[in-house]
């Protein structure tokens, strides 16, 4: 039985187009069958996150009106054969996309794939509702800072209004995914903690993922970190949280480096 | 008391400060999306402050009342400031 889960943010930047990208190579190097769909029409960049922007020949708008088949526009990733990718169109608008349309390629996704990972575009127009109005589960991600947990705040109010599961009276299960994390200057108080955050939404925590120079290093050379780095701190968090996706039941704890002296102090703050 | 100490007091409040304006920022913005559960905090604090107005002279800004969502229950929280001389002539 396939899931479809929606990353989403409302917010822009804080790493749902990443953690996308990490998340399906972790889960497809599991040996699932994983797709990431881009629903970001006009700005698509998983695509180029995943290496894949050379590859490009229909897209999830050719899809949706009928002018290609599913199996034209999926791309193979070249390092892991179980993972796919949807690309999302850069040249039309959004508007080319109806919710009958993305209902058939759902399906159509539903019936090949293990795992059916939407990316959404930020904010909380068409496209965000879009993305998300098919999803069994939500990966709501958040950096530990105001502007972002308000817009999570009012993406979580939609999960639970404008969803398909929502409108069935049933709930889309919602995990938090928190990215850009800095335990060090959480630990100083510059910084809304883990705490703090899950304390103001409410909702079970998937990963803490830490701020890192693995994840630029990653996009830069167009590769999900849990593929290029798959050691990294944040690799580690992104596997981690893949495993709970699955079912796993893993506690959650802030990823530090374990090195000497740092080491033990990091411990003992934990 | 130096000006260091009070740097640093200050800062160490940076992300409570945050916490605190969120939880009162949301606590509006989820009452503004289910138009009855507004309707109630609105009410409430009419009620609320109009008994308070019968025995101590309170700002209306000084009433905070919130709804906390969680997952199993929701904490409905109401915060009244009082005036300082006034609570100390209480309590002597």
């Amino acid at each position: 039985m396939a899931k479809v889960l929606v990353v989403t943010s409302g917010k822009g930047g804080v790493g749902k187009t990443t953690s996308t990208a990490a998340l399906g190579a972790a889960l497809a190097q599991s040996g699932q069958n994983v797709v990431v769909v881009d629903f970001d029409v006009g700005l698509r960049n998983l695509d180029l996150v995943m290496g894949a922007e050379r590859r490009v020949v229909f897209d999830l708008i050719n899809v949706v009106q009928g002018d290609a088949r599913l199996s034209q526009a999926l791309i193979r990733d070249k390092r892991c054969e179980t993972l796919s990718i949807l690309p999302a169109s850069q040249t039309r608008d959004k508007d080319a996309l109806t919710s009958e349309g993305v209902a058939r390629v759902m399906d159509e996704l539903r019936e090949k794939f293990d795992w059916v990972i939407c990316d959404s575009p930020a904010g909380i127009e068409r496209g965000a509702q879009l993305a998300m109005y098919h999803a069994d589960m939500a990966v709501i991600v958040t950096n530990p800072e105001v502007s972002s947990v308000r817009d999570s705040d009012r993406i979580i109010g939609l999960l639970d209004s404008k969803t398909q599961k929502a409108e069935q009276g049933e709930k889309v299960e919602k995990h938090l995914l928190l990215t850009r994390y800095d335990p060090a200057r959480a630990a100083r108080k510059e910084m809304l903690s883990v705490e703090d955050v899950l304390e103001i939404l409410s909702i079970p925590l998937l990963g803490i993922v830490p701020e890192s120079e693995d994840v630029l290093k990653s996009s830069n050379v167009g590769a999900p970190v849990t593929l290029t780095a798959p050691t990294s701190l944040p690799a580690r968090a992104y596997f981690e949280a893949a495993r709970r996706l699955s079912g796993e039941k893993l506690e959650v704890s802030v990823p530090v480096e374990k090195r000497g002296f740092f080491d033990w102090l990091f411990k003992r703050d934990a | 008391m130096s000006f260091l100490s009070n740097i640093f007091a200050r800062r160490q409040q940076s992300s409570s400060v945050a916490k605190d304006r969120l939880q009162i920022l949301l606590a509006h913005e989820r009452g503004a999306g289910e138009a009855g559960e507004s309707d109630l905090i609105r009410q409430l604090h009419k009620e609320i402050m109009e008994v308070i107005a019968r025995h101590v002279a309170v700002d209306q800004d000084k009433v905070q009342i919130k709804v906390d969502r969680g997952s199993g229950c929701s904490m409905l929280e109401i915060d009244v400031e009082v005036p300082q001389e006034l609570s100390g002539k209480r309590g002597s």
